[in-house]
């Protein structure tokens, strides 16, 4: 099955719809699938879920989509970054459902592994435990937690070879991995795809049969916040 | 005179001992990795990091390296890389020594507030739940007090809790305090701060 796409927009043919649940990639703006971001605002799908640890700023990542108007919900364990976002979900525009960040990765890799739930004791006692069955393991309450199938994910890695086999670079791994895990449709957007057998089998850090579609592409690769020490104190 | 940002962050510095994995937050924590000195401490980045090393130098910063506050960093030789689902079992699972944390509120049974204000700010837990929930110990490094110069060692929160009698140990720009049986123990005061003043800034009962 040939799983390279010549765009994103190719890419995602078929498999976006109105109310969709998407599992994006991504910490902060490190990582993210930004050219899959854009395809979706340009094809205009609308009502979309996305569980993502974040919601970008606004105007890179999902913020993008936000200022569209394309976003119903976000599943995230912090929106601090977006002020399109505090407008909208203080306005009434936009659902959020709090995640803390370590349920929101255990429920994809969950949801990915064929797990609906799992017991966790983030949370519990706080407002995230707030209707949450709970069960006590020696001694010790945990709460249920549910893990994510999404209709869609979308990844960013560094290398693909032509099978879907991924390679990630340093802390832009992040989410990616689980993300991809939980979609029922993966697709991936690289910096580089590489011929089957260039990859060392022993470091491929996700492998192919997670991986549906995948486009080569220019990122961006914006940094949040630039923090750095003179040259001089080299 | 109370500790400044950098004493509180030199102090909590000596809750950390060679050979600890260890969890520092936003803010003051972040501090504290200038002052472990020759510990053999490393610095576990939520984002899936552990082997932090400092900020870069100009021009050599990473999109693909940063923080869990989003800063640029740098690796080091004993770094490693892993996703989020496992970055989090490491926490969850109890594989981190300590996290030192930043608070709005901490109360004397150990209840920690630190992620949002009711109708006011929408920021989100971030890592903190999990964190205090899993890490070996968990140390609050705060001001003792807001800028109104009402106490933020409480007898119980105010805010939404992150995590119900998780703080182990709080230090302050006043002193240690440390959550035992029945409130807190004051562990040491400040260079210049009495154990009355100490007292009569805190709203927590101190036993």
């Amino acid at each position: 099955m040939k799983k390279v796409y010549g765009s994103a927009a190719e890419a995602l043919e078929g498999v976006l719809s109105d109310g969709m649940l998407i599992a994006a990639g991504g910490f902060g703006l490190c990582g993210i699938p930004e050219l899959l971001l854009q395809a979706i605002r340009d094809a205009g799908t609308k009502d979309l879920t996305f569980a993502s640890n974040n919601a970008g700023v606004d105007d890179f990542g999902i913020g993008i989509l936000l200022q569209t108007k394309q976003v119903k919900k976000m599943i995230s364990s912090y929106v601090g970054e977006n002020k399109e976002f505090m407008r909208q979900y203080l306005g009434g525009e936009l659902e959020l459902e709090f995640n803390p960040q370590g349920t929101l990765a255990e429920r994809m890799r969950a949801g990915g592994s064929g797990i609906p739930g799992f017991y966790t004791k983030t949370g519990v006692g706080t407002q995230i435990a707030e209707g949450k069955e709970v069960k006590t393991f020696h001694g010790e309450d945990y709460i249920l937690e549910r893990g994510i199938v999404a209709d869609l994910s979308i990844v960013k890695a560094w290398k693909a070879d032509d099978t879907g086999n991924l390679v990630f670079r340093k802390t832009a791994r992040n989410f990616n991995p689980p993300a991809a895990m939980c979609g029922k449709v993966c697709v991936v957007e690289v910096e580089e795809i590489v011929p089957r057998g260039s990859l060392d089998p022993d470091s491929i850090h996700l492998p192919g049969i997670y991986v549906h579609r995948i486009i080569q592409g220019q990122h961006e690769k914006r940094i949040e916040q630039r923090t750095t020490r003179p040259q001089e104190e080299k | 005179m109370p500790w400044d940002r950098n004493q509180m962050a030199a102090r909590a510095a000596q809750e950390l001992e060679d050979g600890m994995y260890v969890n520092l937050g936003i803010g003051i924590p972040t501090l504290v990795a200038n002052y472990v000195g020759d510990k053999d401490i490393t610095l576990q980045s939520e984002n899936g990091m552990l082997g932090m090393g400092p900020f870069p130098f100009e021009g050599e910063e990473d999109a693909d390296l940063i923080n869990a506050g989003k800063q640029t960093i740098t690796e080091l030789s004993r770094t490693a890389y892993f996703d989020s689902a496992m970055s989090f079992g490491m926490i969850r699972g109890g594989k981190i020594a300590a996290a030192i944390l930043g608070a709005m509120e901490v109360a004397e049974n150990g209840d920690l507030a630190n992620w949002m204000i009711p109708g006011k700010l929408v920021k989100g837990m971030g890592g903190a739940m999990d964190l205090v929930a899993g890490v070996g110990r968990v140390i609050v490094v705060m001001d003792h007090q807001n800028k109104a110069g009402e106490s933020k060692v409480l007898k119980d929160c105010t805010l939404p809790l992150t995590g119900k009698g998780v703080v182990d140990r709080i230090i302050t720009n006043l002193g240690v305090l440390d959550v035992v049986e029945g409130g807190l123990r004051i562990v040491e005061c400040a260079e210049g701060v009495t154990e009355d003043e100490l007292r009569a800034a805190t709203e927590a009962t101190i036993v």
